[in-house]
């Protein structure tokens, strides 16, 4: 089964991306939003983990079974850490 | 309707199967992170200001350079290009091999300082700060073991390539070991700022 081919081009536009959103997320760390920085932080990572997902991981040409699959285990993660603070800060 | 005698698709739902595992496997210590954040927020600032921001930008750096090398390198496969796909891939493991040896001076550098698991000066310390740099020494260890692995797997990956039997329609090997290395980059992309880059 030959894949789609990502051109070189394509995949060096990514890494550029990754690279600049690094560039932001240590420029962020320098501006004290505090209880916002973790939140910003994380968001930042999401995105460049995206990146990561759909073009290196080739996720963007997946069918749904691995689309669905990879969701849900975010959203048991979700689960697992939401949860657990909902936990903790009641306690 | 017997099987197939090879089963692409089905190699790589394995594989995402068992990257699903390895989410989970991180995703609980991040579990604990979190909480232990929550309830230590001075300590873990103290503590993450005693990390080296140059020493984990350079090392997001290069495992974000070691995903694009792998990707390449299937990219290279799929245009017949061997040698540049070898090339991609001896820089992949390049990266890696970096990676471990920053690591290498990092936990040297925090060992000699006293830091360490169970050291006397994070028992007698802010409980926070020893939770900090519990979190710190598993979690980037069990990455940097996955770094070590995902390298043997994709020398074994580049060992295929030389060989031919890595193909534009036999790419399962390569493709499930890129899958591998590219989930530990992402593992890194949070734990860079989680651990270096909290104010």
């Amino acid at each position: 089964m030959t894949s789609h081919i990502q051109s070189y081009k394509t995949l060096a536009l990514v890494l550029g991306c990754l690279l600049v959103l690094t560039a932001v997320t240590v420029g962020a760390s320098y501006v004290d939003l505090g209880r916002l920085n973790v939140w910003v932080a994380l968001a930042i990572a999401s995105v460049k983990g995206s990146l990561v997902l759909l073009f290196f991981m080739h996720m963007r040409f997946e069918g749904p079974l691995l689309k669905v699959s990879f969701l849900s285990t975010i959203g048991f993660l979700a689960i697992m850490i939401g949860f657990t603070f909902w936990d903790i800060a009641f306690r | 309707m017997g099987s197939s005698r090879n089963d692409e698709t089905g190699k790589k739902l394995g594989m995402w199967l068992f990257l699903y595992t390895e989410i989970i496997l991180f995703g609980g210590l991040f579990v604990l992170y979190a909480v232990y954040l929550t309830l230590h927020p001075q300590a873990f600032i103290d503590g993450g200001k005693q990390l080296s921001r140059t020493f984990g930008l350079i090392n997001t750096i290069i495992l974000l350079i070691s995903s694009f090398a792998v990707a390449a390198s299937i990219t290279a496969v799929q245009k017949k290009q061997k040698k540049r796909a070898l090339g991609a891939l001896a820089a992949t493991l390049g990266c890696g091999l970096i990676f471990l040896v920053n690591k290498y001076f990092e936990w040297g550098h925090k060992i000699h300082a006293g830091i360490y698991p169970n050291s006397e000066r994070l028992l007698d310390g802010p409980p926070g700060e020893n939770l900090f740099f519990g979190l710190y020494y598993v979690i980037t260890g069990l990455h940097g073991l996955h770094i070590i692995i995902g390298m043997t797997v994709l020398a074994v990956a580049m060992g295929a390539v030389a060989q031919d039997r890595i193909r534009p329609n036999r790419l399962a090997l390569l493709e499930n070991a890129g899958l591998y290395w590219h989930l530990v980059d992402l593992i890194w992309i949070f734990i860079f700022p989680l651990f270096y880059l909290i104010i």
